[in-house]
């Protein structure tokens, strides 16, 4: 049987696993932006145990394999009772938090000064001009950086096949092991993901396009 | 207020670290002055300009604004502020924002004044200054002067007592400076109060009403334009003028 044979043969499962994939990158990403702002302000905040609390989560997610992190809120965290769907999104989200964090303090330190002191020279106070000044030109710089994490974080969505969610790894290695052909389900689940990343490519591309619109 | 000054400053010292930029500045501003920093980079001119503005903020003495002792402590000084026009070399305008948006920002979100008032206001205030036609443009496609055009426009939006110039033509090419300086001198003849650091002896001369050279941290001398350039009394703003005249 040809490779072209299976890919249609199995695309509705596949398209199911992709659907899994796309809102567990989605909602995580989601998630991650908001903790990467938080730990960027704590960062950002000169006051010393701000910084070492973000210091810290940062060393630990770096310092840590994500699937021993998604691992912790499934198998580890069994008092929450986190169901597998969160887990990953939680672990994710942690994980891809830390480095948007240093993504998001890295665009707002590039801002120049000036454009504080100009804000503030206007009467503005510093949360103000944070918000309408310097926030809206970080976030432009921001993007391709993001963008990348993103598709990081798509690819890296495959580890929660390891606890049992059937998204698109997970379709890939099922199908493989039942029908005994490991090789052409991993060339079709290679292929969706790049179909993927694709579509989020695009999307980052226009986000920049319209955000770049002042240059 | 026992004499109508706008802003006066009395024993006023700044260091940076071992660094003492002001030192015993004590200087008075009326309303309606022009008045003219001078001296050379480093001699504090820069630093006594943001102090003014609050944007760094005194080690000791006292700055009265509008007959205010204004205090970290006891003054909010983002009110101050508003009061107080800034423009800088770099001009600083946001480049995410249109030139009208850029002139709108402040009125609209510290101010909070209704949208079509703050509009018309910004409007008139770009014509004011010739660039009603670059209104929707951002100012990544401004010349420099134009640039510093919708700097003061933005700041006089905010219908501030007294605007202060750091050195407002000194990053523009040469061709464009006339167009910024007669922004200012037109501005000064409406009776604006104005603290300018400058190079540009022309024009300290043509629209201060005094000049004060600074060196080294300290007011050296003060006096009117014509008198200090032409007469200096003491040796040292003889030796800068001699230098940049």
């Amino acid at each position: 049987m040809d490779l072209l044979t299976k890919f249609i043969d199995t695309y509705p499962v596949f398209l199911k696993g992709m659907l899994l994939t796309f809102q567990l990158t989605i909602v995580a990403v989601f998630i991650a932006i908001f903790i990467g702002l938080f730990f960027a302000f704590l960062k950002i905040s000169r006051i010393k145990i701000l910084e070492w609390i973000a210091d810290i989560y940062i060393f630990l997610v770096r310092g840590t394999p994500l699937v021993v992190q998604i691992f912790i809120f499934y198998f580890g965290l069994t008092a929450l009772d986190i169901s597998q769907f969160w887990s990953v999104i939680l672990g994710l989200a942690f994980h891809n938090g830390a480095y948007i964090a240093e993504i998001f303090r890295g665009s707002i330190q590039s801002i120049d000064k000036g454009q504080m002191e100009a804000g503030r020279s206007l009467g503005m106070t510093a949360g103000l001009a944070m918000r309408r000044i310097i926030l809206p030109q970080a976030f432009r710089r921001a993007m391709p950086p993001l963008g990348n994490q993103f598709i990081i974080a798509l690819k890296d969505s495959s580890l929660a096949s390891f606890i049992g969610m059937y998204e698109l790894f997970n379709v890939a290695t099922t199908y493989g092991s039942n029908e005994y052909d490991y090789m052409s389900y991993l060339l079709i689940v290679a292929v969706y993901y790049l179909v993927l990343v694709l579509i989020f490519s695009i999307l980052v591309n226009m986000i920049e396009k319209r955000m770049a619109s002042s240059d | 207020m026992s004499e109508s000054y706008m802003i006066k400053v009395e024993k006023l010292n700044k260091s940076f670290g071992d660094l003492h930029v002001l030192k015993d500045i004590d200087i008075t501003v009326k309303e309606s002055d022009v008045v003219c920093l001078i001296g050379a980079s480093g001699s504090g001119k820069s630093t006594l300009l943001r102090c003014l503005n609050f944007l760094e903020l005194k080690d000791s003495g006292n700055i009265i604004f509008e007959g205010e002792k204004v205090e970290k402590e006891t003054h909010d000084l983002n009110k101050v502020r508003e009061k107080v026009g800034m423009v800088f070399q770099h001009f600083y305008l946001f480049p995410h924002m249109t030139v009208l948006e850029n002139v709108m920002e402040a009125p609209l979100h510290v101010k909070k004044r209704p949208k079509d008032q703050v509009k018309k206001d910004a409007q008139e205030l770009l014509n004011k200054v010739g660039l009603s036609d670059k209104e929707n443009v951002y100012p990544s496609k401004l010349s420099g002067g134009q640039k510093q055009r919708v700097a003061i426009a933005r700041a006089l939006a905010m219908k501030p007592d007294i605007m202060l110039f750091d050195e407002p033509t000194s990053a523009l090419d040469p061709e464009l400076v006339g167009e910024v300086l007669s922004t200012m001198k037109e501005l000064a003849l409406e009776g604006m109060t104005m603290v300018v650091v400058t190079h540009e002896m022309g024009f300290a001369r043509e629209v201060a009403d005094w000049a004060v050279y600074m060196h080294d941290g300290r007011i050296v001398e003060v006096g009117h334009p014509e008198d200090l350039f032409n007469n200096p009394k003491e040796q040292r703003t003889k030796n800068f003028l001699d230098s940049v005249l």
